[in-house]
């Protein structure tokens, strides 16, 4: 792993903003998956959420681009700013929403009757754009971003789902950036991935922080210490602690985060 | 302990022939046909059967020209009818599954699925030949095309269903609204299953003959006005095999056999769209 991840958003990413959330409940029909979750989350910095399974830290990620309302019996409460926009306020279109925040997911999911080329630009394709030369640059763009471009550019008419595991992965990081989000979400993004893959899309994450906020969800708190400077644990629904990453992992304020950090549960 | 297991290997020896059997059983009537088929009927296709019009009543000649061409008006009518609401459905069913509607919908298609397609005819013929005062292509075809809505619909269903949530969830997360979703990613996602489970409902009403005795009515000439009856091939053979002339029962034969022809390509054709069928991991 001695190659640098060299990333370069110039030109796509040209704006981004922090996230509030204040007081934020989840649920699943009557199962109360988040019990007031507030906590700020900073501009151009990794900040990850760690915690064990089912400890909400996935629900809180998908409230925080509304994708938690589309599960049927799914209800969200209280207050999420995206920079200066309340996200759940009335009258907001959770369609525009999303079209401001990107997510990668926990595994891979290129469109599968797409190419490279159209997997990239999909966002904007179907947001009705023509200019073949802005899609060719952009794909570029946001390929190298992803830097995934040296390896696919001879073959962007392949389909996407001919890469491997890590690299339809970092795919779908460039098909994220291809619209030009303001923050950008990653769900355990890592966790389907050999360890080579995964230290390739850490690196990828932190360069890539210099431009954009990223919010990451894992249960690999390794994976949280390398990667992030803020993380957050969750625990039955409920935001235990936050802070410096460094603060977190060495001088633990809460009994519980210790407990969970040293491996005594989860 | 030994012997046990002789009388294992006996039993199970007996249920692989007995299972084998009963595939040959399946499979006989199916040979049976189509060799049978071949032989009288092969003999009576020529170039005329597939170019002129019926010949008059006991003269030997004359074709069924007229008689394909309706099968394949018929079947287009049925397909421009059935696909677009078909697909449509299916993709609500899938999409919307816990509503009351969903519910209700799914079980009316598969009532209509067992619904005897005599009454399609029926149908047909109350909503259209009665209101017209005279048999159609239009009635026709639309018997067929509601015949074709709940298969499409069920496969649809099916086939919709098995594209991966993950694929939905990475075209919402890009800010695509649903219906876009749906129409550019999914559905295209489904497509050759959706193409498949076509051509499997087309297949099946392009052979349908109550259906049409009172809607298509069938038609000796050519004919260009859907208004008016028109000819099609289950109907010339239903005519001609009950006919009292030797030459129309051969030629009946060889329209069975131009019919299961034109089903059995379709269907290949529908494996070959299903062989084609994108993998859904």
């Amino acid at each position: 792993m001695g190659d640098r991840v060299e990333t370069q958003t110039t030109g796509l990413i040209d704006r981004t903003v922090g996230i509030q959330a204040e007081n934020v409940h989840a649920w699943f029909d009557r199962l109360h998956a988040l019990r007031g979750i507030t906590l700020t989350i900073p501009e151009r910095k990794v900040t990850a959420i760690i915690g064990p399974s089912g400890c909400g830290k996935s629900t809180f990620l998908r409230c925080l681009n509304r994708m938690h309302e589309l599960i049927p019996g799914a209800r969200v409460e209280g207050r999420i700013l995206l920079g200066e926009e309340e996200i759940y306020g009335d009258g907001v279109d959770p369609v525009r929403v999303r079209r401001r925040i990107g997510m990668v997911f926990q595994k891979a999911n290129p469109f599968p009757t797409m190419s490279i080329f159209d997997n990239v630009c999909a966002g904007l394709t179907l947001a009705g754009e023509r200019n073949r030369r802005k899609l060719e640059a952009v794909v570029e763009q946001s390929l190298r971003a992803a830097v995934l471009w040296d390896e696919v550019k001879d073959r962007l008419q392949k389909s996407g789902t001919s890469l491997s595991g890590g690299q339809q992965q970092r795919l779908c990081i460039a098909r994220a950036l291809a619209v030009s989000p303001e923050v950008l979400l990653m769900d355990e993004p890592a966790s389907a991935l050999d360890p080579a893959s995964t230290l390739r899309i850490e690196e990828l994450a932190r360069e890539l922080a210099k431009d954009i906020t990223i919010v990451i969800v894992t249960h690999n708190m390794q994976q949280a210490a390398r990667v992030s400077e803020l993380t957050g644990f969750f625990l039955d629904g409920e935001l235990i602690e936050f802070g410096s990453t460094n603060e977190l992992f060495t001088r633990p304020k809460d009994r519980r985060t210790e407990d969970y950090i040293t491996g005594r549960f989860g | 302990m030994d012997g046990r297991y002789q009388f294992r290997r006996l039993k199970n020896g007996g249920m692989a022939l007995a299972t084998l059997a009963c595939t040959l059983v399946v499979l006989a009537p199916l040979f049976i046909i189509l060799g049978f088929l071949a032989r009288t009927g092969l003999g009576a296709l020529n170039w005329e059967f597939f170019t002129h019009l019926p010949g008059a009543a006991g003269e030997p000649g004359g074709g069924m020209a007229n008689a394909i061409l309706g099968t394949i008006v018929l079947v287009a009518l049925a397909a421009v009818i059935g696909i677009p609401i078909g697909v449509l459905g299916g993709t609500y069913l899938s999409e919307y599954a816990g509503t009351r509607l969903s519910y209700a919908a799914r079980f009316i298609a598969d009532v209509m699925n067992g619904i005897p397609s005599i009454v399609m005819g029926l149908f047909a013929y109350v909503l259209i030949v009665l209101p017209m005062r005279h048999f159609s292509a239009l009635a026709g075809g639309v018997a067929l095309g509601v015949m074709l809505i709940p298969t499409v619909m069920r496969t649809t269903e099916e086939i919709v269903r098995l594209v991966p949530q993950s694929v939905r969830e990475a075209s919402l997360a890009l800010g695509i609204p649903l219906w876009k979703t749906l129409l550019r990613v999914v559905m295209p996602t489904a497509a050759a299953g959706i193409v498949t489970g076509i051509m499997v409902g087309l297949a099946r009403v392009a052979g349908e003959t109550a259906p049409l005795l009172f809607t298509a009515f069938g038609n000796r000439f050519w004919n260009r006005d859907l208004l008016q009856p028109i000819a099609a091939l289950p109907i010339q053979i239903f005519a001609y095999a009950i006919s009292p002339f030797d030459d129309w029962h051969r030629q009946a034969w060889a329209g069975a056999l131009v019919l299961v022809g034109i089903v059995l390509v379709v269907n290949v054709a529908a494996r070959y769209a299903a062989g084609r069928q994108v993998k859904l991991h």
